[in-house]
Protein backbone atom coordinates (compact mmCIF):
# COMPACT_ATOMS: atom_id res chain seq x y z
CA UNK A 1 0.00 0.00 0.00
CA UNK A 2 1.13 3.48 -1.25
CA UNK A 3 2.02 5.67 1.91
CA UNK A 4 0.06 8.66 1.69
CA UNK A 5 1.12 12.49 1.88
CA UNK A 6 -0.28 15.55 2.41
CA UNK A 7 -0.09 17.93 -0.54
CA UNK A 8 1.67 21.21 0.75
CA UNK A 9 1.32 24.70 -0.11
CA UNK A 10 5.37 26.19 -0.40
CA UNK A 11 6.23 30.09 -0.63
CA UNK A 12 9.05 30.75 -2.77
CA UNK A 13 9.74 34.36 -2.38
CA UNK A 14 9.32 37.41 -2.28
CA UNK A 15 12.95 37.45 -0.47
CA UNK A 16 14.29 34.37 -1.58
CA UNK A 17 17.79 34.40 -3.40
CA UNK A 18 16.74 32.87 -6.45
CA UNK A 19 14.11 34.36 -7.55
CA UNK A 20 15.85 37.14 -8.81
CA UNK A 21 14.31 40.50 -7.32
CA UNK A 22 10.95 40.05 -5.49
CA UNK A 23 8.58 37.49 -6.98
CA UNK A 24 6.58 35.25 -4.94
CA UNK A 25 5.99 31.55 -6.65
CA UNK A 26 2.93 29.68 -4.85
CA UNK A 27 4.11 26.61 -5.00
CA UNK A 28 1.97 23.24 -4.68
CA UNK A 29 4.00 20.34 -3.58
CA UNK A 30 3.40 16.59 -3.58
CA UNK A 31 6.52 15.69 -1.63
CA UNK A 32 9.85 17.07 -3.78
CA UNK A 33 7.31 17.11 -6.70
CA UNK A 34 5.52 20.51 -8.02
CA UNK A 35 2.02 19.98 -8.85
CA UNK A 36 1.05 23.63 -9.25
CA UNK A 37 2.43 26.77 -9.87
CA UNK A 38 1.65 30.21 -9.36
CA UNK A 39 3.73 33.09 -9.79
CA UNK A 40 2.31 36.10 -7.29
CA UNK A 41 4.15 39.42 -8.84
CA UNK A 42 3.21 42.75 -8.38
CA UNK A 43 5.94 42.79 -5.43
CA UNK A 44 7.99 45.71 -7.52
CA UNK A 45 5.43 47.69 -9.63
CA UNK A 46 6.42 51.02 -9.78
CA UNK A 47 3.74 52.48 -12.33
CA UNK A 48 5.94 54.19 -14.47
CA UNK A 49 3.35 53.80 -16.85
CA UNK A 50 1.47 55.89 -15.04
CA UNK A 51 4.43 58.41 -14.24
CA UNK A 52 5.60 59.35 -17.69
CA UNK A 53 1.53 60.67 -19.06
CA UNK A 54 2.38 63.76 -16.50
CA UNK A 55 6.46 63.68 -17.38
CA UNK A 56 7.83 65.39 -21.02
CA UNK A 57 9.46 63.16 -22.93
CA UNK A 58 13.19 63.67 -21.99
CA UNK A 59 11.96 63.45 -18.16
CA UNK A 60 10.38 59.72 -19.16
CA UNK A 61 13.69 59.01 -20.35
CA UNK A 62 15.43 58.86 -16.63
CA UNK A 63 11.98 56.69 -15.83
CA UNK A 64 12.69 54.13 -18.56
CA UNK A 65 16.31 53.59 -16.80
CA UNK A 66 14.60 52.91 -13.76
CA UNK A 67 11.55 51.91 -13.88
CA UNK A 68 12.06 49.87 -16.37
CA UNK A 69 13.95 46.69 -17.04
CA UNK A 70 17.22 47.67 -14.89
CA UNK A 71 19.55 45.50 -15.69
CA UNK A 72 19.48 47.01 -19.52
CA UNK A 73 18.85 50.81 -19.06
CA UNK A 74 20.07 51.65 -22.32
CA UNK A 75 17.52 49.16 -23.95
CA UNK A 76 14.45 50.54 -22.35
CA UNK A 77 15.67 54.19 -23.31
CA UNK A 78 16.35 52.77 -27.06
CA UNK A 79 12.75 51.42 -26.80
CA UNK A 80 10.95 54.44 -25.69
CA UNK A 81 12.68 56.69 -28.16
CA UNK A 82 12.41 54.76 -31.11
CA UNK A 83 8.36 55.15 -30.32
CA UNK A 84 9.03 58.81 -29.86
CA UNK A 85 11.09 59.08 -32.96
CA UNK A 86 8.82 57.42 -35.26
CA UNK A 87 5.52 59.36 -34.15
CA UNK A 88 7.64 63.02 -34.09
CA UNK A 89 9.64 61.72 -37.61
CA UNK A 90 12.81 62.88 -35.78
CA UNK A 91 15.80 62.13 -38.17
CA UNK A 92 18.30 60.81 -36.04
CA UNK A 93 21.94 61.65 -37.36
CA UNK A 94 23.78 58.33 -38.46
CA UNK A 95 26.88 58.75 -36.12
CA UNK A 96 24.51 58.60 -33.43
CA UNK A 97 22.26 55.77 -34.67
CA UNK A 98 25.80 53.71 -34.85
CA UNK A 99 26.53 54.94 -31.39
CA UNK A 100 23.37 53.60 -30.10
CA UNK A 101 24.06 50.19 -31.69
CA UNK A 102 27.23 49.78 -29.92
CA UNK A 103 26.25 50.82 -26.71
CA UNK A 104 22.70 48.54 -27.12
CA UNK A 105 25.29 45.87 -27.80
CA UNK A 106 27.43 46.19 -24.60
CA UNK A 107 24.50 46.29 -22.68
CA UNK A 108 23.49 42.95 -23.59
CA UNK A 109 26.69 41.82 -22.80
CA UNK A 110 26.17 43.76 -19.07
CA UNK A 111 23.64 42.30 -19.36
CA UNK A 112 24.04 38.50 -20.14
CA UNK A 113 26.76 38.68 -17.50
CA UNK A 114 24.52 39.35 -14.81
CA UNK A 115 22.33 36.78 -15.57
CA UNK A 116 24.89 33.91 -16.11
CA UNK A 117 26.84 34.75 -12.92
CA UNK A 118 23.33 35.21 -11.12
CA UNK A 119 22.87 31.82 -12.24
CA UNK A 120 25.57 30.34 -11.65
CA UNK A 121 25.24 31.17 -8.34
CA UNK A 122 21.80 29.93 -8.23
CA UNK A 123 23.21 26.39 -9.39
CA UNK A 124 26.13 26.36 -6.60
CA UNK A 125 28.72 27.68 -8.98
CA UNK A 126 29.96 31.03 -7.17
CA UNK A 127 33.06 31.03 -9.45
CA UNK A 128 30.23 32.24 -11.99
CA UNK A 129 29.36 34.85 -10.37
CA UNK A 130 32.24 36.65 -9.51
CA UNK A 131 34.20 35.81 -13.03
CA UNK A 132 30.86 37.45 -14.74
CA UNK A 133 31.11 40.67 -12.57
CA UNK A 134 34.62 40.73 -13.30
CA UNK A 135 34.23 41.39 -17.15
CA UNK A 136 30.81 43.24 -16.10
CA UNK A 137 33.01 45.88 -14.73
CA UNK A 138 35.06 46.15 -17.25
CA UNK A 139 32.10 47.12 -19.45
CA UNK A 140 30.29 49.37 -16.78
CA UNK A 141 33.87 51.35 -17.03
CA UNK A 142 32.99 52.03 -20.76
CA UNK A 143 29.50 53.22 -19.98
CA UNK A 144 30.80 55.31 -17.17
CA UNK A 145 33.52 56.96 -19.37
CA UNK A 146 30.75 57.78 -22.11
CA UNK A 147 27.61 58.49 -20.31
CA UNK A 148 28.93 59.11 -16.29
CA UNK A 149 26.43 56.26 -15.21
CA UNK A 150 27.18 52.99 -14.32
CA UNK A 151 23.91 51.74 -14.44
CA UNK A 152 21.04 54.40 -15.33
CA UNK A 153 22.69 56.40 -18.28
CA UNK A 154 19.79 58.60 -19.52
CA UNK A 155 22.33 58.64 -22.24
CA UNK A 156 20.24 58.63 -25.41
CA UNK A 157 18.04 61.87 -26.05
CA UNK A 158 14.78 62.24 -28.85
CA UNK A 159 17.07 62.54 -31.74
CA UNK A 160 20.57 61.41 -30.89
CA UNK A 161 22.81 60.56 -27.69
CA UNK A 162 23.82 63.11 -24.85
CA UNK A 163 27.46 63.28 -25.72
CA UNK A 164 29.99 62.11 -28.02
CA UNK A 165 32.63 59.18 -26.59
CA UNK A 166 35.33 60.69 -24.88
CA UNK A 167 38.80 60.21 -26.72
CA UNK A 168 40.08 56.62 -26.11
CA UNK A 169 37.48 55.44 -25.72
CA UNK A 170 37.31 53.51 -29.23
CA UNK A 171 40.99 51.69 -28.16
CA UNK A 172 39.38 50.64 -24.59
CA UNK A 173 36.70 49.61 -26.49
CA UNK A 174 38.11 47.40 -29.03
CA UNK A 175 40.69 45.80 -26.57
CA UNK A 176 37.78 44.89 -24.29
CA UNK A 177 36.45 43.15 -27.81
CA UNK A 178 39.48 41.32 -28.53
CA UNK A 179 40.32 40.36 -24.88
CA UNK A 180 36.11 39.12 -24.27
CA UNK A 181 35.65 36.07 -26.41
CA UNK A 182 38.41 34.25 -24.24
CA UNK A 183 36.36 34.84 -21.35
CA UNK A 184 33.60 33.04 -22.40
CA UNK A 185 35.33 30.39 -23.39
CA UNK A 186 36.47 30.59 -19.58
CA UNK A 187 33.15 30.32 -18.82
CA UNK A 188 31.85 27.37 -21.40
CA UNK A 189 34.89 25.86 -19.52
CA UNK A 190 33.58 26.31 -16.38
CA UNK A 191 29.63 25.30 -17.11
CA UNK A 192 29.50 23.23 -20.91
CA UNK A 193 31.32 20.27 -19.83
CA UNK A 194 30.75 20.15 -16.90
CA UNK A 195 28.49 16.84 -15.03
CA UNK A 196 26.86 18.78 -12.10
CA UNK A 197 25.57 21.51 -14.93
CA UNK A 198 24.38 19.03 -17.53
CA UNK A 199 22.25 17.19 -14.82
CA UNK A 200 20.68 20.61 -13.79
CA UNK A 201 20.45 21.55 -17.06
CA UNK A 202 19.92 19.33 -19.81
CA UNK A 203 16.40 18.13 -20.43
CA UNK A 204 15.33 19.96 -17.58
CA UNK A 205 12.12 22.56 -18.07
CA UNK A 206 11.83 21.49 -22.09
CA UNK A 207 9.70 24.54 -23.14
CA UNK A 208 8.16 23.07 -26.37
CA UNK A 209 8.11 25.14 -29.51
CA UNK A 210 3.97 25.73 -29.26
CA UNK A 211 3.68 27.07 -25.96
CA UNK A 212 6.74 29.00 -26.64
CA UNK A 213 4.28 30.42 -29.46
CA UNK A 214 0.96 30.32 -27.26
CA UNK A 215 2.66 32.42 -24.36
CA UNK A 216 4.02 34.46 -26.42
CA UNK A 217 7.41 33.90 -25.42
CA UNK A 218 10.44 35.81 -26.79
CA UNK A 219 13.96 36.59 -27.17
CA UNK A 220 16.29 33.78 -25.59
CA UNK A 221 13.82 32.09 -24.10
CA UNK A 222 12.03 31.55 -27.66
CA UNK A 223 15.18 31.19 -29.77
CA UNK A 224 16.26 28.04 -27.29
CA UNK A 225 12.67 26.71 -27.99
CA UNK A 226 13.17 26.79 -32.03
CA UNK A 227 11.60 30.15 -33.10
CA UNK A 228 14.11 31.95 -35.29
CA UNK A 229 12.61 35.40 -34.59
CA UNK A 230 14.88 38.73 -33.22
CA UNK A 231 13.64 42.01 -34.17
CA UNK A 232 16.84 43.17 -35.17
CA UNK A 233 16.41 41.04 -37.71
CA UNK A 234 13.18 40.90 -38.37
CA UNK A 235 12.46 44.88 -37.87
CA UNK A 236 15.57 46.04 -38.43
CA UNK A 237 16.09 49.13 -36.38
CA UNK A 238 18.87 51.80 -35.86
CA UNK A 239 21.67 50.86 -38.23
CA UNK A 240 21.29 46.53 -37.50
CA UNK A 241 20.51 46.22 -40.86
CA UNK A 242 23.95 47.15 -42.06
CA UNK A 243 25.88 45.11 -39.82
CA UNK A 244 26.46 40.79 -40.23
CA UNK A 245 25.67 38.80 -37.25
CA UNK A 246 24.01 35.29 -36.75
CA UNK A 247 20.60 34.67 -34.50
CA UNK A 248 21.79 31.73 -32.36
CA UNK A 249 18.47 29.18 -32.05
CA UNK A 250 18.59 25.81 -30.53
CA UNK A 251 15.93 23.03 -30.63
CA UNK A 252 15.69 21.94 -27.48
CA UNK A 253 13.90 23.82 -25.26
CA UNK A 254 15.59 23.38 -22.22
CA UNK A 255 17.91 25.35 -19.87
CA UNK A 256 20.63 24.00 -21.24
CA UNK A 257 20.10 25.58 -25.14
CA UNK A 258 19.07 28.66 -23.04
CA UNK A 259 22.33 28.79 -22.05
CA UNK A 260 24.21 28.15 -25.20
CA UNK A 261 21.82 30.76 -27.44
CA UNK A 262 22.30 33.55 -24.45
CA UNK A 263 26.31 32.65 -24.75
CA UNK A 264 26.38 32.89 -28.09
CA UNK A 265 24.25 35.75 -28.56
CA UNK A 266 27.03 37.53 -26.31
CA UNK A 267 29.58 36.62 -29.01
CA UNK A 268 27.56 37.97 -31.80
CA UNK A 269 27.57 41.38 -29.97
CA UNK A 270 31.55 41.79 -29.80
CA UNK A 271 31.27 41.01 -33.54
CA UNK A 272 28.72 43.89 -34.27
CA UNK A 273 30.31 45.96 -31.86
CA UNK A 274 33.61 45.48 -33.80
CA UNK A 275 31.60 46.09 -37.21
CA UNK A 276 29.77 49.03 -35.66
CA UNK A 277 33.33 50.69 -34.70
CA UNK A 278 34.97 50.20 -37.87
CA UNK A 279 31.88 52.03 -39.75
CA UNK A 280 31.63 54.70 -37.21
CA UNK A 281 31.56 57.71 -39.10
CA UNK A 282 32.08 60.98 -37.97
CA UNK A 283 29.74 63.57 -37.61
CA UNK A 284 26.52 65.34 -35.51
CA UNK A 285 25.31 62.90 -32.80
CA UNK A 286 22.20 64.84 -31.99
CA UNK A 287 19.44 66.12 -34.26
CA UNK A 288 19.30 69.67 -34.77
CA UNK A 289 15.99 71.56 -33.35
CA UNK A 290 14.62 68.98 -31.24
CA UNK A 291 13.08 71.24 -28.08
CA UNK A 292 13.37 70.02 -24.53
CA UNK A 293 9.60 70.05 -24.17
CA UNK A 294 9.21 68.11 -27.56
CA UNK A 295 5.75 68.38 -28.70
CA UNK A 296 4.25 65.08 -30.69
CA UNK A 297 1.81 65.06 -33.52
CA UNK A 298 -1.50 63.63 -32.44
CA UNK A 299 -1.75 59.79 -32.94
CA UNK A 300 -0.23 56.83 -31.88
CA UNK A 301 2.24 54.41 -32.49
CA UNK A 302 3.80 51.04 -31.24
CA UNK A 303 7.56 50.37 -32.17
CA UNK A 304 9.22 47.42 -30.71
CA UNK A 305 13.03 46.60 -29.92
CA UNK A 306 15.25 43.72 -28.66
CA UNK A 307 15.66 43.99 -25.06
CA UNK A 308 18.91 41.36 -23.79
CA UNK A 309 15.54 39.58 -22.47
CA UNK A 310 13.19 39.74 -25.77
CA UNK A 311 11.02 41.69 -28.09
CA UNK A 312 10.25 44.95 -25.63
CA UNK A 313 7.58 47.06 -27.54
CA UNK A 314 6.17 50.75 -26.06
CA UNK A 315 3.02 51.84 -27.52
CA UNK A 316 2.69 55.43 -27.54
CA UNK A 317 -0.51 57.64 -28.14
CA UNK A 318 -0.36 61.11 -28.32
CA UNK A 319 -2.87 63.91 -28.12
CA UNK A 320 -0.34 66.57 -28.87
CA UNK A 321 1.20 68.04 -25.79
CA UNK A 322 4.30 67.73 -24.39
CA UNK A 323 3.81 64.71 -22.75
CA UNK A 324 2.22 61.21 -23.81
CA UNK A 325 -1.59 60.48 -23.28
CA UNK A 326 -0.96 56.79 -23.14
CA UNK A 327 2.26 54.34 -22.62
CA UNK A 328 1.99 50.89 -22.55
CA UNK A 329 5.49 48.79 -22.14
CA UNK A 330 5.19 45.57 -23.41
CA UNK A 331 7.52 43.62 -21.12
CA UNK A 332 9.46 40.47 -22.68
CA UNK A 333 10.06 39.16 -18.95
CA UNK A 334 6.77 39.31 -18.32
CA UNK A 335 5.25 36.38 -20.99
CA UNK A 336 8.79 34.90 -20.30
CA UNK A 337 8.12 34.34 -16.82
CA UNK A 338 4.52 32.88 -17.80
CA UNK A 339 5.68 30.66 -20.27
CA UNK A 340 8.21 29.25 -18.18
CA UNK A 341 5.54 28.95 -14.58
CA UNK A 342 3.43 26.94 -17.26
CA UNK A 343 5.66 23.78 -18.36
CA UNK A 344 6.93 23.56 -14.91
CA UNK A 345 4.62 21.68 -13.33
CA UNK A 346 6.07 18.18 -12.80
CA UNK A 347 9.62 18.77 -12.23
CA UNK A 348 11.39 18.95 -8.26
CA UNK A 349 11.54 22.26 -6.80
CA UNK A 350 15.53 22.00 -7.35
CA UNK A 351 14.31 22.60 -10.84
CA UNK A 352 12.00 25.26 -10.16
CA UNK A 353 15.04 27.23 -9.18
CA UNK A 354 17.31 26.06 -12.51
CA UNK A 355 14.39 26.62 -14.91
CA UNK A 356 13.04 29.73 -13.39
CA UNK A 357 17.28 31.45 -13.28
CA UNK A 358 16.58 30.27 -17.23
CA UNK A 359 14.12 33.05 -17.96
CA UNK A 360 16.14 35.46 -16.98
CA UNK A 361 13.63 37.71 -15.75
CA UNK A 362 14.13 40.91 -13.86
CA UNK A 363 11.06 41.66 -11.80
CA UNK A 364 10.62 45.58 -12.93
CA UNK A 365 10.71 44.63 -16.09
CA UNK A 366 7.74 42.31 -15.39
CA UNK A 367 5.90 44.72 -13.04
CA UNK A 368 7.04 48.38 -14.17
CA UNK B 1 36.59 54.24 29.03
CA UNK B 2 40.02 55.83 30.77
CA UNK B 3 41.72 58.53 29.50
CA UNK B 4 44.67 57.61 27.58
CA UNK B 5 47.53 59.68 28.52
CA UNK B 6 49.10 61.39 25.40
CA UNK B 7 52.41 62.97 27.18
CA UNK B 8 55.82 61.19 25.84
CA UNK B 9 56.96 58.79 28.39
CA UNK B 10 60.44 59.34 30.37
CA UNK B 11 63.62 59.09 28.46
CA UNK B 12 64.24 55.45 26.76
CA UNK B 13 60.66 54.45 27.65
CA UNK B 14 59.87 54.71 23.33
CA UNK B 15 58.37 57.89 21.76
CA UNK B 16 55.40 57.83 23.51
CA UNK B 17 51.46 57.02 23.09
CA UNK B 18 50.62 56.94 19.18
CA UNK B 19 47.25 58.23 20.20
CA UNK B 20 44.27 58.18 17.15
CA UNK B 21 40.50 58.48 17.39
CA UNK B 22 39.82 56.69 14.19
CA UNK B 23 39.46 53.06 15.92
CA UNK B 24 40.04 52.43 19.53
CA UNK B 25 41.68 49.29 18.83
CA UNK B 26 44.51 51.89 17.44
CA UNK B 27 45.01 53.15 20.73
CA UNK B 28 45.02 49.89 22.33
CA UNK B 29 48.13 49.01 20.26
CA UNK B 30 49.76 52.02 21.35
CA UNK B 31 49.74 50.72 24.96
CA UNK B 32 50.95 47.70 23.94
CA UNK B 33 53.67 49.03 21.95
CA UNK B 34 55.01 50.85 24.84
CA UNK B 35 54.48 48.37 28.23
CA UNK B 36 57.26 46.43 29.06
CA UNK B 37 56.71 43.09 27.15
CA UNK B 38 54.08 44.18 25.13
CA UNK B 39 51.57 41.59 26.21
CA UNK B 40 48.85 42.93 28.36
CA UNK B 41 46.13 44.61 26.77
CA UNK B 42 44.40 47.28 28.94
CA UNK B 43 40.39 48.07 27.64
CA UNK B 44 36.51 47.94 28.65
CA UNK B 45 35.48 44.02 27.71
CA UNK B 46 32.51 46.41 25.71
CA UNK B 47 35.02 48.41 23.54
CA UNK B 48 36.74 44.60 22.44
CA UNK B 49 33.24 43.46 21.79
CA UNK B 50 32.14 46.58 20.02
CA UNK B 51 35.23 46.14 17.90
CA UNK B 52 34.63 42.54 16.96
CA UNK B 53 30.39 43.10 16.49
CA UNK B 54 31.53 45.73 14.07
CA UNK B 55 34.39 44.41 11.72
CA UNK B 56 31.98 41.12 11.04
CA UNK B 57 28.55 42.61 9.88
CA UNK B 58 26.48 40.12 8.23
CA UNK B 59 23.85 41.47 5.64
CA UNK B 60 21.03 39.70 4.93
CA UNK B 61 21.39 39.20 1.42
CA UNK B 62 18.22 40.41 -0.08
CA UNK B 63 17.55 43.30 -2.81
CA UNK B 64 14.71 45.35 -4.10
CA UNK B 65 15.36 46.88 -7.31
CA UNK B 66 18.04 48.11 -9.10
CA UNK B 67 20.44 49.45 -5.90
CA UNK B 68 20.75 45.46 -5.53
CA UNK B 69 22.63 45.36 -8.49
CA UNK B 70 25.09 47.59 -7.28
CA UNK B 71 25.13 45.56 -3.88
CA UNK B 72 26.17 42.41 -5.86
CA UNK B 73 28.54 44.26 -7.85
CA UNK B 74 29.70 45.74 -3.97
CA UNK B 75 30.47 41.76 -3.20
CA UNK B 76 31.71 41.13 -6.18
CA UNK B 77 35.19 40.82 -7.29
CA UNK B 78 36.40 43.90 -7.68
CA UNK B 79 34.76 45.82 -4.62
CA UNK B 80 34.68 42.50 -2.89
CA UNK B 81 32.86 43.26 0.36
CA UNK B 82 34.71 40.66 2.48
CA UNK B 83 37.11 42.64 3.26
CA UNK B 84 35.55 44.37 5.58
CA UNK B 85 33.37 41.78 7.12
CA UNK B 86 30.45 42.01 5.18
CA UNK B 87 29.18 38.78 3.36
CA UNK B 88 25.20 38.13 2.59
CA UNK B 89 23.39 35.49 4.18
CA UNK B 90 20.24 33.96 3.02
CA UNK B 91 17.94 33.39 5.96
CA UNK B 92 17.35 36.66 8.47
CA UNK B 93 18.28 34.64 11.37
CA UNK B 94 21.98 34.92 10.72
CA UNK B 95 22.01 37.83 9.82
CA UNK B 96 23.24 41.47 11.75
CA UNK B 97 22.13 44.24 9.11
CA UNK B 98 19.27 44.72 6.53
CA UNK B 99 20.57 46.39 3.30
CA UNK B 100 17.23 48.02 1.70
CA UNK B 101 18.72 48.39 -1.45
CA UNK B 102 15.96 50.31 -4.11
CA UNK B 103 12.30 51.11 -3.84
CA UNK B 104 9.89 49.20 -1.67
CA UNK B 105 6.60 48.97 -2.96
CA UNK B 106 3.46 49.23 -0.65
CA UNK B 107 2.65 45.44 -1.18
CA UNK B 108 6.37 45.00 -0.47
CA UNK B 109 6.70 46.83 2.66
CA UNK B 110 5.03 44.36 5.14
CA UNK B 111 7.36 41.59 4.19
CA UNK B 112 9.83 43.88 4.50
CA UNK B 113 9.26 45.08 8.04
CA UNK B 114 8.10 41.47 8.92
CA UNK B 115 12.23 40.34 7.84
CA UNK B 116 13.69 43.20 9.79
CA UNK B 117 11.45 41.74 12.71
CA UNK B 118 13.30 38.29 12.26
CA UNK B 119 16.36 39.23 12.19
CA UNK B 120 17.67 38.65 16.12
CA UNK B 121 19.13 42.09 18.44
CA UNK B 122 21.18 43.82 17.83
CA UNK B 123 20.63 44.61 14.24
CA UNK B 124 21.14 47.72 12.23
CA UNK B 125 19.43 49.22 8.56
CA UNK B 126 21.20 50.77 5.84
CA UNK B 127 18.68 52.18 3.54
CA UNK B 128 20.64 52.04 0.24
CA UNK B 129 19.14 54.77 -2.44
CA UNK B 130 17.28 57.54 -2.83
CA UNK B 131 14.41 55.66 -3.31
CA UNK B 132 14.58 53.05 -0.26
CA UNK B 133 15.42 57.25 1.76
CA UNK B 134 12.19 58.80 0.33
CA UNK B 135 10.77 57.46 -2.55
CA UNK B 136 13.44 59.06 -4.82
CA UNK B 137 12.28 59.41 -8.15
CA UNK B 138 8.74 57.60 -7.43
CA UNK B 139 8.09 60.07 -5.18
CA UNK B 140 5.46 62.36 -7.47
CA UNK B 141 2.76 60.76 -9.23
CA UNK B 142 2.97 58.18 -7.77
CA UNK B 143 0.69 55.35 -6.14
CA UNK B 144 2.88 52.16 -5.65
CA UNK B 145 5.37 53.16 -3.80
CA UNK B 146 6.58 53.30 -0.34
CA UNK B 147 7.88 57.45 0.64
CA UNK B 148 10.67 56.00 2.22
CA UNK B 149 11.91 52.95 4.11
CA UNK B 150 11.93 54.93 7.16
CA UNK B 151 7.81 55.38 7.85
CA UNK B 152 8.16 51.38 8.67
CA UNK B 153 11.84 50.39 10.54
CA UNK B 154 14.37 52.61 11.97
CA UNK B 155 17.04 53.36 9.71
CA UNK B 156 20.90 53.87 11.02
CA UNK B 157 22.67 55.11 7.79
CA UNK B 158 21.13 56.56 4.64
CA UNK B 159 23.23 56.50 1.53
CA UNK B 160 22.38 58.65 -0.88
CA UNK B 161 22.15 57.73 -4.78
CA UNK B 162 20.69 56.47 -7.99
CA UNK B 163 22.23 54.00 -7.47
CA UNK B 164 25.09 54.70 -5.30
CA UNK B 165 28.33 53.43 -6.42
CA UNK B 166 29.73 50.16 -4.34
CA UNK B 167 31.95 53.02 -2.87
CA UNK B 168 29.38 54.52 -1.78
CA UNK B 169 27.67 51.79 0.05
CA UNK B 170 31.00 50.99 1.10
CA UNK B 171 31.41 54.57 2.91
CA UNK B 172 27.94 53.96 4.47
CA UNK B 173 29.14 50.38 5.90
CA UNK B 174 32.32 52.37 7.00
CA UNK B 175 29.82 54.71 8.94
CA UNK B 176 27.64 52.23 10.44
CA UNK B 177 30.80 50.49 12.18
CA UNK B 178 31.79 53.68 13.51
CA UNK B 179 28.64 53.97 14.85
CA UNK B 180 28.62 50.35 16.30
CA UNK B 181 32.07 51.11 18.03
CA UNK B 182 30.53 54.01 20.56
CA UNK B 183 27.57 52.37 21.23
CA UNK B 184 26.94 51.18 24.76
CA UNK B 185 26.00 48.19 23.96
CA UNK B 186 26.92 46.31 27.77
CA UNK B 187 26.33 49.38 29.53
CA UNK B 188 22.86 49.55 27.94
CA UNK B 189 21.97 45.43 28.71
CA UNK B 190 22.90 46.36 32.22
CA UNK B 191 20.52 49.02 32.59
CA UNK B 192 23.52 51.73 33.37
CA UNK B 193 22.55 53.28 30.19
CA UNK B 194 19.10 54.25 29.02
CA UNK B 195 18.31 51.68 26.38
Amino acid sequence: MALRTEELILNLGPQHPSTHGVLRMILTLDGENILEVEPDIGYLHSSVEKMMEYRTYVQSVSLADRGMDYLAALANEEALLRAVETLGKIEVPPRAQWLRVIFLEFQRIASHLVWLGTWGADLGATTMFLWCFREREQVLDLFEKSTGGRLHHVYFRPGGVYEDIPDGWVEQALAFCEEFPGHIAEYEGLFTANPIFEVRTKGVGVLPKDVAMNMGACGPVARASGIAFDVRTAFPYEKYAEVEFDIPVQQAGDCFARYQVRVEEMRQSVRIIQQCIAKLPPGEIRAPKVPITLRLPKGEVYTRTESPRGDLGVFLVSEGEEHPYRVKIRAPAFSNLYALSEIMRGWKIADVIAILGSTDIVLSDVDR
Amino acid sequence: MPDLPQKPLPDGQGEGFRVSTASPIDKLVGMIDVLPGGTVILSSVEQVLNWGRSSSLWALGFGLACCAIEMMAAAAGRFDMDRIGTFFRGTPRQADLIIVSGRCTIKMAPIVRRLYEQIPEPKYVISMGSCATCGGPFYYDNYSILKGIDTIIPVDVYVPGCPPRPEALYEGILKLQEKIKKEPFLRRRAGVVPA
